[in-house]
């Protein structure tokens, strides 16, 4: 089963290191990954997702919460957060580009690059989207495929850095 | 103006540090330097692994946070195991390394390794200095995050080019600040009632002490609410002393080489009240089968113990300090009736279990040493006991010696064993032995050691000799890695690879060369007369005391198996197999 959390951290050297290496060191490996600034300065909010049950979630939350750099840790659990990814994709086209772009256009996902035999598609949305994409395209040849991995928001009108107890609102956002 | 070394020592001082553990070398000459003129005491180990180990010794037997020095490259590199001891068993321990100049890190410069990167995961948080207006900020949250929550050691690693930086560098104002380090303080109040409930509508409960009770200083508000309850307490190896070994109350430790009695009683147990404990295997035996019929309270300081190895019914997260007195508020002021009698049913199957005891610090045992036959272990302990009044500051080493110690000396103080048990580090006794003699310099300090375990930091009889560090140490000698040993006895048909001390060095010779006084041991007369020697030698002393090689630490419960499945003797193989 797959889980996505919300880590809220001070932008330090060595911070990602600390994350990746407790999911390392329990054997989980960790799906994606993808980390960017806040609107707050020396603070990055980092989406990870990894494998594993309720226990297994639990215990990683619990574990990241422990890391100094670490201020907040959040379920992002379906229903209550969103959850986008950006993809690119190279599809080999051959003598059939009309239907690659007619279907593209479908999934509303824009052309970037286009070469003689060759297109780059790009989309953005859920996993389950850019998924599909990829088995509509399988048809025609992927080459390459470059993902973000998603990153994700809680919905509503909780804020992050307004939290006065980030522990409470994680344990809110995973009860829920 | 003052450079980086000088306000890194400034700093030190301004935590209370009195004494160093440490070892100079090249990219920390300009801290050694600072050190010279610092009113701080620095203890010269002879192996950077002994500095690690001696600070850890020293906070465990004090209380303080222990601080040690190395320099870079192999002198952090042999910090690493006594981080992680200290990491396992939580005690408070800064470490100071020096780094190459910052221009130089990342081209494999000479003694350079990123033991930023080496040392992530054996330290509660460590620290890469990057400007020398930093130190101040930086120390002073590096002690407090050593010291405070669930206590932890935290590296500090200072290129030399920050130590040697001038300027001046202002001390920030006020405690540290750092929103993702929050400090457990009182449990919530649903959490305490919730507990009190489970206690008083319990029949069977069982009181586990974890080494958690030791920075809390919660020891006396366990012994009251064993008292108000009528419950009886096990110990794991960190808990020892919480509960005075010579209460009735108190069934010893628990768990792979407890006593019959507290594993039973946790088998049998209605209500396991876990005080500051993380449950670890060598606790719980196999964890799914752990207290089968109990429910389990948890108190701890760390919500990531909470449930992590066995389930957890009602965890109450707070510092032990808040959360004893606060459940002692919520208990009854005497137990109900129907309680009453219940308890004195739990109390006499308890009793039934104590008649399978095995030995204690004042069972009537043979001593051996007579007649050709070589002296026993335990005996050897009842010694160490009698000698010491009870009132030793015992260190150990690991292995056998070490579980005999936990067995047989009844401990009534915290801080009273120091002992590595989360990480079972061989080679942390006597450099442990001499930071808790450095922290303890009027009280007797006993070092319990076994043949291998003494040969992997036995450079440091030389710091002891430096410094007339009084210890006394006990090797119990078999001639064997004896641990090892047992199990491929009991669990590997006997087959003994590798586990045979031979050419083991004359200690007496050993002794005399180190300054040390040295003895050897293997007759009943002989222990009686060394102990005395020992007893009142006032410079180091080590006793080489020989005995049974194939005498083997039971209680066990093998690896794997359930508390219930103790064997109390080397089992007998079935007819036929």
């Amino acid at each position: 089963m797959e889980f996505t959390l919300g880590i809220l951290v001070d932008n330090e050297a060595g911070v990602l290191a600390r994350v990746a290496s407790l999911f390392s060191r329990r054997g989980y490996n960790i799906q994606s990954l993808a980390v960017g600034p806040t609107e707050e300065p020396g603070t990055s909010w980092i989406t990870l997702r990894a494998v594993g049950d309720d226990a297994v979630r639990e215990q990683m939350q619990r574990q990241l919460d422990k890391l100094v750099e670490v201020y907040a840790v959040y379920h992002m659990a379906e229903g209550m957060s969103v959850e986008r990814e950006l993809a690119l994709i190279k599809v080999r086209t051959g003598d059939r580009r009309h239907e690659v772009l007619q279907i593209a256009q479908t999934f509303r996902a824009s052309v970037v690059d286009v070469a003689s035999s060759t297109v780059v598609l790009e989309t953005t949305g859920d996993s389950g989207k850019v998924q599909a994409l990829l088995e509509v395209m399988a048809e025609f040849g992927v080459l390459e495929v470059a993902r973000t991995g998603p990153v994700a928001m809680l919905r509503g009108a909780d804020v992050l850095s307004e939290a006065q107890d980030p522990q409470r609102l994680s344990q809110a956002a995973h009860e829920a | 103006m003052r450079n980086g070394a000088q306000t890194l020592l400034d700093c030190l001082k301004e935590e209370g540090v009195e004494v160093i553990f440490g070892y100079p070398g090249g990219a920390v000459l300009p801290i050694y330097d600072a050190l010279y003129d610092a009113p701080i005491r620095h203890v010269l180990v002879r192996h950077e692994q002994g500095a690690a180990h001696a600070a850890d010794g020293y906070a465990r037997a004090s209380g303080k946070v222990g601080v040690c020095l190395a320099t870079s490259g192999p002198g952090a590199t042999n910090l690493v195991t006594g981080l992680a001891t200290a990491h396992m068993d939580s005690t408070p321990l800064v470490a100071i390394t020096g780094q190459v100049a910052h221009s130089l890190i990342g081209s494999d410069a000479f003694q350079e390794v990123d033991i930023v990167g080496v040392t992530r995961a054996v330290t509660k948080h460590n620290y890469m200095v990057e400007h020398a207006r930093d130190i101040p900020r930086i120390v002073h949250e590096a002690f407090h995050i050593a010291r405070s929550g669930r206590p932890g050691p935290v590296l500090i690693d200072i290129p030399k080019s920050v130590a040697l930086e001038r300027g001046d560098f202002p001390h920030p104002p006020g405690p540290p600040a750092r929103r993702g380090y929050r400090v457990v303080g009182a449990p919530s109040e649903s959490e305490v009632q919730a507990a009190a409930q489970a206690i008083a509508e319990s029949e069977r409960p069982l009181v586990i002490v974890g080494g958690g009770v030791v920075p809390a200083e919660a020891a006396a508000q366990v012994q009251t609410l064993l008292e108000r309850i009528d419950a009886p307490a096990a110990s794991t190896l960190m808990g020892l002393g919480a509960v005075s070994g010579h209460s009735r109350r108190h069934l010893g430790l628990l768990g792979m080489h407890g006593t019959f009695a507290a594993n039973r009683a946790t088998s049998h147990a209605d209500l396991i009240i876990g005080l500051g404990l993380r449950f670890d295997d060598r606790v719980t035996g196999m964890a799914k089968h752990f207290a089968p019929q109990a429910r389990i309270l948890h108190f701890d300081i760390d919500r990531a113990e909470m449930g992590k190895t066995v389930r957890v019914d009602l965890p109450v997260l707070g510092d032990l300090r808040y959360s004893l007195p606060m459940l002692l508020d919520a208990l009854p002021g005497e137990l109900p009736g129907g309680a009453a009698e219940a308890r004195a049913a739990w109390w006499s199957r308890i009793r039934s279990w104590e008649q399978h005891q095995g030995w204690n610090w004042a069972t009537p045992m043979e001593v051996g040493g007579a007649n050709g036959e070589p002296l026993r272990p335990q005996a050897v302990l009842q010694a160490v006991y009698k000698i010491t009044r009870g009132d030793a500051v015992v260190v150990t080493d690991v292995g056998q010696h070490q579980m005999w110690t936990a067995l047989l000396y009844p401990f009534r103080h915290t801080r009273q064993l120091i002992t590595s048990g989360g990480l079972g580090t061989m080679g942390f006794g006597l450099p442990a032995a001499l930071g808790a003699q450095t922290a303890r310099p009027d009280e007797s300090v006993w070092l319990v050691s076994g043949d291998g375990s003494i040969q992997m930091n036995l450079q440091e009889m030389a710091t002891a000799a430096n410094y007339r560090l009084p210890v006394r140490v006990v090797v119990i000698n078999n001639h064997q890695l004896g641990m090892v040993r047992q199990w491929q006895e009991l669990f590997h048909q006997e087959r003994y690879s590798s586990v045979a001390m031979t050419d083991l060095p004359d200690y007496r010779l050993l002794a005399a060369a180190y300054g040390w006084r040295g003895l050897r041991v293997e007759t009943e007369e002989e222990l009686a007369e060394a102990m005395r020697i020992a007893d009142a030698e006032q410079g180091p002393v080590i006793l080489d005391v020989v005995v049974a090689p194939q005498e083997n630490v039971f209680p066990m419960v093998p690896a794997g198996a359930s508390l219930h499945e103790v064997l109390l003797e080397k089992p007998v193989p079935a007819q036929g197999s």
